[in-house]
């Protein structure tokens, strides 16, 4: 395994490397679909190298655990607003995730429907390119239109353009109250209905999820405000006098339960240990409903409002297949990481993205082209 | 500023090329009589100025389809146009260029609430986004100060941001998809209303490409509710230490504010005189809003006054009404037009860690001294986006080249403090030759490379963003 500890030593490995498995903590399994067989793992490029929480920026080695990320956040009453999934428990893998790891999957969480996604928290990349370059782009501040965005181009390309070394991250203060408003027993199209409803409304809804099977079996829909206390009841009694239209609707106050409640939506908890695929889908809200419907699951959760669904099915089952007549793409996360098909436009620019950034393809070949 | 000599084959085959086009357009689509083409030489950047060989208005994804195959074919430059409304000349034309305005693609094609998207044709203002929502309680975020006028195309070639970015982000957190015509005049579609496109975040690099990638045609965009409602409170400081302090104090202290504007005293004297907005005479002024109910703005606002009290402000202005708002908001607004009456002005655009403030604010009085070029300062300080505003005077001999040195020395000061040479504006040709002080060689390569891709002939507003000895080679091939 190929641990370099400093970005001329990634960039020296990369050069000196044939095809390699890049990977962080290793923790989310995409890096499963590349044939390369010796591993390039960050986890020797450590540190938080900056962190201005007067500023809402930090700026951190790639190999970085998200653990010490947090905490250091989370001593200065601040946190990454675009609440980043575990995948360990729903895939069985363990390991510490990096933050690398979370740009390069670009992974987000429930709040991404209000805060952004990983992507539109990262403010700044440096990284090693197929050839062995090291490349920045971007910077550590909030507002840069310097040149093209790279840093996008990075978020969610798995490792496959370059290996990042460093990432800036904007980051936003931690909410001081939260309240989460519960309707029992809604069909999938009703609760994206009262979630439509609610994201619609003036009241900064920062989470709206629906699980056909909650914790004690029923359905159970779930709508999130956050923020200073009298500003957070005001809004949870605004939404829960809209939502009645809906049905009967209780609030949920505790802030362990929310916090427990969001991890279990977050991370999908309630498919780590049963059977089947799981696939994530994103789609347009309304269409959430009806996709469950053409793939019939065994289990589904729906996140931001009914635009992230994730779906657990028979292993093998195929839901590119029916979900093509969706606008939206749909990814298999267990079971082996399947991605939709690209057009023919996209797949060309994609493919020859590839070729310039890693002209002979030693970056985590077949994970994504 | 050097701008590439024009291609003495392209000009020779004018009449061709305008007849070509002419078959692919309506009547009157195609503009090309030297008088005709003055009108688009030159964009809000006005000190450049070049007539292109021709601009067409084409009325549809189609026709802007059409047009680039043509230009493609017979290796004509391209320099497409939004509003025009570029302070960086991203739009300024070369003599040997078609400009392809998207004027006349100005339609909203969707609206859906439950989804939270709208789809418009690219040449529609931005302003008039807001406008087709706005009435249903929905808004679009990005608010750049030119938004009566400019084009959501040129919001998304410049990833353009405004006031109210802290809490809403800029276009690129705002954009769900675009269709596009490549310079091969192939049509191609990103995103769309969802989230997180699979594949590479093209649209992310789209975003902000200053046209030089392909012809966005069509944009599906977010829209927000829009909040109950909103308020400022405007504070006043003796030291502009004090002032930055004070701003990073009320963002860590969990307050989001929609928007944090400062103000320094040249700026405040002269917009006193223009607008009389009743400012303070204060070394520092901050305008800080924030949103929600009534109850919410006050409980938001005492937070924000309780924090100020700490640097003992020398005045504090909490709006009770729209009208104190209106007030308080008039100075800043005007700020612009003010400097416009007493002097001509260059705005710049740099941005810098928040952090970085007092002493930014100081080295750059240093230098207007130096220089013997007074400067005002006033930008988006919850972001870092400065505007300082270098006053000169165009009638005077060398005037314009000492403002554009200093302009210069400032931008570099942002880059050496750990930002950027623009937070909203872009390159364009404006700040092209001064890349190479944000970026090495191989990390301009590396921008190169997704040129090559998605324009390997090198037309598509080709001499922008990136020194012109960078890409020389590239342009010529």
């Amino acid at each position: 395994m190929l641990i370099p500890t400093t970005e001329a030593e990634l960039s020296q490995a990369v050069r000196d490397a044939g095809a390699v498995r890049v990977i962080g903590g290793g923790t989310r399994g995409y890096a499963d679909r590349t044939a390369a067989n010796e591993i390039l793992s960050t986890r020797g490029l450590s540190g938080i190298s900056l962190y201005e929480p007067g500023a809402l920026t930090l700026v951190a080695a790639s190999g970085t655990p998200l653990n010490d990320i947090e905490a250091a956040l989370e001593a200065e009453g601040q946190m990454l607003a675009f609440e980043p999934m575990d995948h360990r428990a729903l895939l069985g893998t363990d390991g510490a995730p990096t933050i690398g790891g979370v740009a390069a999957a670009n992974i987000s969480g429930p709040r991404r429907i209000q805060a952004g996604a990983a992507r539109d928290a990262m403010l700044g990349v440096r990284f090693v390119d197929g050839r062995g370059d090291i490349i920045k782009n971007g910077g550590r501040v909030m507002k840069n239109v310097t040149g093209y965005d790279l840093v996008k181009l990075m978020a969610g390309s798995f490792g496959t353009l370059g290996v990042m070394s460093e990432v800036s991250l904007k980051v936003l203060p931690k909410p001081e109250a939260a309240a989460v408003c519960l309707i029992e027993g809604l069909s999938d199209e009703a609760a994206v209905r009262a979630m439509a409803a609610a994201l619609g409304s003036p009241y900064d809804v920062t989470g709206a999820a629906h699980l056909r099977t909650g914790l004690d079996g029923a359905p159970v829909t779930m709508i999130r405000v956050e923020g200073f206390a009298d500003m957070v009841a005001y809004r949870s009694g605004k939404l829960r006098e809209m939502l009645s239209a809906f049905g009967d609707v209780a609030a949920e106050l505790d802030p362990e339960r929310i916090k427990a409640g969001w991890g279990y939506v977050r991370d999908v908890v309630g498919f780590a240990d049963q059977p089947g695929d799981v696939w994530r889908v994103s789609v347009k809200p309304s269409d959430g409903p009806k996709v469950v419907e053409a793939v019939a699951p065994l289990d589904a959760v729906y996140d931001w409002g009914g635009g992230l669904v994730w779906m657990r099915v028979a292993n093998g089952a195929d839901v590119h297949a029916a979900v093509r007549g969706f606008t939206g793409h749909a990814t298999r996360v267990r079971g082996g990481a399947s991605f939709s098909p690209h057009a023919d436009g996209i797949a060309a620019l994609s493919r020859g993205l590839k070729a310039q950034f890693d002209p002979m393809g030693k970056l985590n070949p077949g994970v994504m082209i | 500023m050097q701008m590439p000599d024009p291609d003495a084959l392209v000009l020779s085959r004018k009449a061709e090329i305008v007849a070509r086009l002419q078959a692919v357009l309506p009547e009157g689509s195609v503009i090309h009589e030297d008088a005709e083409t003055r009108a688009y030489e030159c964009d809000a950047l006005t000190a450049y100025r070049c007539p292109p060989m021709a601009a067409v208005l084409p009325t549809s994804t189609d026709e802007v389809a059409a047009v680039l195959r043509i230009c493609h074919e017979m290796d004509v430059p391209v320099v497409p146009r939004g509003s025009g409304t570029s302070l960086a000349g991203g739009a300024l034309p070369t003599a040997d260029c078609v400009i392809v305005g998207v004027a006349r693609l100005n339609d909203v094609l969707e609206t859906d609430y439950d989804n939270r998207f709208i789809r418009v044709q690219s040449g529609r203002t931005n302003l008039s986004v807001t406008g087709a929502v706005e009435e249903d309680g929905f808004f679009y975020a990005p608010d750049p100060s030119s938004q009566l006028a400019c084009a959501i195309a040129g919001n998304i070639a410049m990833n353009s941001g405004g006031a109210h970015c802290l809490k809403y982000g800029v276009t690129t957190n705002n954009l769900l998809g675009v269709t596009m015509v490549m310079m091969d005049g192939s049509v191609i579609e990103i995103g769309g209303p969802y989230l997180d496109a699979g594949g590479y975040d093209l649209l992310g690099v789209i975003c902000g490409s200053e046209g030089q990638l392909g012809i966005v045609t069509e944009a599906v965009l977010k829209i927000l509710p829009k909040p109950e409602g909103a308020r400022p409170i405007l504070m006043g400081f003796d030291e502009n230490e004090v002032a930055g302090a004070c701003v990073s104090d009320i963002i860590k202290a969990g307050v989001l504010p929609v928007a944090i504007e400062f103000m320094d005293r040249p700026c405040i004297q002269a917009t006193e005189a223009f607008a009389g907005a009743g400012y303070p005479d204060v070394e520092a002024l901050l305008i800080v809003e924030v949103e929600g109910s009534d109850a919410e703005i006050d409980s938001q606002l005492a937070k924000i006054a309780q924090i100020a009290r700490r640097h003992n402000p020398v005045e504090l202005r909490e709006s009770k009404s729209a009208e104190e708002s209106a007030k308080i908001w008039a100075g800043r607004k005007a700020a612009f037009g003010a400097m416009g009456q007493i002097n001509d002005y260059m705005c710049l655009d740099g941005t810098i860690p928040v952090s970085e403030l007092p002493r930014v604010l100081r080295r750059i009085s240093q230098m207007s001294g130096e220089y013997g070029l007074d400067v005002a300062n006033v930008f988006h300080a919850g972001d870092g986006n400065m505007h300082p505003l270098i006053l000169f005077d165009a009638n005077k001999d060398g005037d314009l080249e000492k403002c554009e040195a200093l302009g210069a020395d400032i931008l570099r000061l942002c880059v050496e403090v750990g930002g950027c040479l623009t937070g909203e504006h872009g390159v364009g040709v404006e700040k092209r030759d001064l890349m190479g002080d944000q970026y090495t060689d191989a990390d301009m390569e590396a921008q190169l490379r997704v040129k090559d891709v998605f324009d390997p002939k090198w037309l598509l507003n080709s001499a922008k963003v990136f020194p012109l000895h960078i890409t020389a080679h590239r342009r010529a091939a």
